[in-house]
């Protein structure tokens, strides 16, 4: 156990975060740009990961716990929100036979 | 027992007010005449009570109270207020009675009992207040109550507008009696009678603030006691049921305001500019009235004119100075009017709602009992020798001659005029030939008992009400009992004495019966001998044209105070209500819908866009936080 915080903490923690911030930042440009409802939320999912990624890492870095604990309460959340995502997806898949986003218009003006 | 007396109309009100419409209507009307009758019963022995004490105060709670200010609700029971209370619930009760036969097929009947008992109820808080916010207080129930029952068939439209005027009128009288209790307030501290008229002697006030506040105070017995200029709304009154023109615009309510001026004589006493305009306005409508009562067609328009012009009497009654000459025919007044108006009510209900004398004549056979009470009225209200009438109209002239012989003279034509316009009311409506239709005809029939009962016991009060106060000439200074009486309880009466010489009063005396008897005569004549009818309006030429259509007052007061008022409240509501007002919360409106016309259009239902705006505004965000280095996180 030891060694693997001292393994972590060789990794500068800049690196840590030049790698959430990445990740990031193509979860967002797949939210943004893809049409395909799954691709959204796979790219959401990536958001929500690079931001663990970055708690946890910090968690490590400062030796406190704490931001450890908040992943796993992260995870569980985001897992109930995929489940209820995917759920509505399907609704809409049988309804209109297709994931493509773009066609969930009808809520404008 | 004193609160009683007020508490027992009041609930009266309430109880025909709720109950009475699910009650058989003789029942509610009874009950009601009960709720009157009763405190007249509880008022004599009041009255009786005192002979021993000059007066009793009864404090039934603090109303009012702000600092150091209090205003109690308490009641004071003097000889001026006694009387007053006798007048009201006596003539009150008759009227009630006169009333269940009266209006024994109108579907509100309980209604017209509920508004009768609040009247009586209000009526009785302005006589026996102790200080001048419950005067006012009751002052204003009681034009209320005359706005419901003037306004009470207000099925017709005209006789909405009459209650209007009615009260339109009476609220400006009452700005003025506002003001001035304000006035009092401001120079004595207080409004309680008693205080105002104990500092009275010991506080130096200003030159003229007192004819000031007098003359404020006056402005409201103005507008209560249809003086001019505020008299058009009591002829409008008589839109009312006829016991209302009765009780409230003969007996009672109209003189409230010689009760007011008779109440603050102390003050009045002291302001001799305001006595002196009181005396010019009471003489001047007193005329006024009179001519335009002797041509006015309407049984009820002309007793109506009649009481201005006698209430102007007691306005020149009590601007000489006469304040206990002024009450006595305020008393024998509220007989011989009460008897007339409801005479007329009779005739009226005999001939199914007919109230042009023109259309009526020779009823002296087929009313006979509301023939010969009519006759005592008529005698006694154009001074017949020895009729009540006669003596209070003899001692107000006398008082007047010791002021000045030019408004004596006057004020005994006005009288003679009284006599002209009674008689000619008298002449037309019971000699001659009937000249209504023959259907009325068949429906003519004597009132019920219950009618000619209240008749018959003011004209016994009509006819022997002078003996209260017989002139010194008759009886010695023992006759004079109303004004002993009076004497003995309020101060201001005691200027009263009896300066003038036997053989001028014997010639003042004589004076008055003759133009009373000579009118007699001379009706007579013109009006059943000539059988003279008076002409249609239209045919009718120079002064008699004038004073048909009453000077044209009305719609003089049309042209310089109404339609200014209407031209002035039109432009208001045009322009600066519709077009500024409006205008300006309506472009607040309308620009938020204007501009989210357009900025609605961001809401495209694109979730994408969303998003990127989203993203924008963190990034935005960030940029100003790290880079620029606003701190806005």
């Amino acid at each position: 156990m030891d060694n693997t915080i001292t393994v972590t903490q060789v990794i500068p923690i800049e690196m840590y975060v030049w790698l959430s911030a990445a990740l990031f930042a193509i979860g967002v440009t797949g939210v943004l740009l893809r049409r395909n409802a799954i691709v959204v939320l796979m790219c959401i999912e990536l958001m929500l990961n690079a931001v663990n990624l970055l708690l946890a890492a910090f968690s490590t870095y400062l030796s406190d716990a704490s931001g450890q604990i908040m992943v796993f309460f992260i995870m569980v959340v985001a897992a109930a929100e995929a489940s209820v995502g995917l759920a509505l997806l399907v609704m809409i898949y049988r309804n209109t036979k297709s994931v493509d986003i773009s066609f969930l218009n009808k809520l404008k003006w | 027992m004193i609160p009683w007396i007020l508490l027992l109309p009041l609930l009266g009100f309430v109880f025909s007010g709720l109950a009475g419409k699910y009650l058989p209507k003789a029942l509610t009307g009874t009950i009601a005449t009960g709720a009157v009758f009763i405190p007249f019963l509880l008022s004599l022995t009041l009255f009786g009570r005192l002979g021993q004490e000059p007066a009793m105060t009864v404090t039934l709670f603090d109303w009012l109270a702000v600092g150091d200010f209090h205003i109690p609700f308490s009641l004071l029971v003097d000889r001026l207020s006694v009387w007053m209370m006798l007048i009201i619930t006596g003539i009150g009760a008759l009227i009630h009675l006169y009333s269940i036969g009266y209006m024994h097929d109108d579907a509100r009947f309980h209604l017209f009992f509920a508004y009768l008992n609040l009247f009586v109820f209000f009526m009785l808080l302005l006589v026996m207040a102790d200080n001048y916010l419950i005067l006012f207080f009751g002052w204003e129930g009681v034009g209320l109550c005359s706005y419901f029952l003037i306004g009470f068939w207000n099925q017709n439209p005209e006789y909405g507008k009459a209650a209007r005027k009615a009260f339109i009128m009476n609220r400006i009288g009452d700005l003025g009696l506002l003001l001035g209790l304000f006035m009092l307030f401001q120079l004595f501290g207080s409004l309680t009678y008693s205080e105002i008229f104990s500092r009275l002697e010991t506080m130096r006030l200003a030159e003229g603030a007192l004819t000031v506040a007098t003359l404020l105070l006056f402005v409201g017995a103005m507008g209560k006691s249809a003086q001019i200029p505020l008299y058009t709304w009591l002829p409008d009154a008589m839109a009312g049921p006829t016991p209302v023109s009765a009780l409230i615009h003969a007996a009672t309510m109209v003189t409230a305001g010689i009760y007011l001026i008779v109440r603050s004589a102390a003050l009045f006493q002291l302001a001799p500019d305001t006595m002196e305009i009181i005396t010019y306005t009471g003489l001047a409508t007193s005329l006024f009235a009179a001519v335009i009562g002797l041509r006015q067609n309407d049984i009820k328009k002309v007793l109506a004119y009649s009481t201005v012009s006698q209430l102007g009497l007691m306005f020149l009654a009590l601007g000489v100075g006469a304040y206990g000459s002024a009450m006595f025919h305020l008393t024998t007044h509220a007989f011989f009017k009460a008897l007339l108006f409801l005479g007329a009510g009779s005739v009226i209900h005999a001939m199914g709602g007919e109230q042009d004398i023109r259309r009526m004549g020779g009823l002296k056979s087929r009313l006979p009992q509301t023939f010969w009470t009519f006759v005592v009225g008529t005698l006694a209200i154009i001074g017949f020798p020895l009729l009540s009438g006669f003596f209070s109209k003899d001692e107000i002239l006398a008082s007047v001659f010791l002021h000045s012989s030019v408004l004596w003279g006057l004020a005994l034509i006005s009288s003679a005029i009284t006599a002209f316009y009674m008689l000619r009311l008298f002449f037309l409506t019971f000699y001659g030939k009937f000249r209504g239709t023959d259907e009325q005809s068949a429906h003519l029939h004597e009132s019920p008992l219950m009618m000619t009962l209240p008749l018959m016991a003011l004209a016994v009060l009509s006819a022997a009400g002078g003996l209260i106060n017989l002139p010194e000439l008759f009886a010695g200074d023992s006759g004079q009992w109303l004004a002993n009486w009076y004497e003995g309880g309020v101060q201001e009466f005691q200027s009263a004495g009896h300066q003038l010489s036997h053989a001028v009063e014997w010639g003042l005396m004589g004076m008055a019966s003759f133009v009373a008897i000579a009118a007699i005569g001379i009706c007579y004549q013109i009006y059943v001998k000539k059988a003279d009818l008076p002409r249609e309006d239209v045919a009718l030429k120079g002064w008699n044209r004038w004073a048909a259509n009453k000077f044209y007052v009305d719609e003089l007061y049309d042209a310089i105070v109404v339609r200014p008022l209407e031209k002035g409240a039109s432009w208001l509501h045009g322009v600066i209500d519709r077009r500024l007002i409006d205008g300006f919360v309506n472009t607040v409106g309308a620009l938020p819908s204007r501009i989210s016309r357009f900025a609605r259009l961001l809401q495209n239902g694109n979730i994408a866009f969303y998003l990127f705006g989203m993203v924008l505004g963190i990034i935005l965000i960030l940029i100003l936080n790290f880079v620029m280095g606003t701190d806005l996180l």
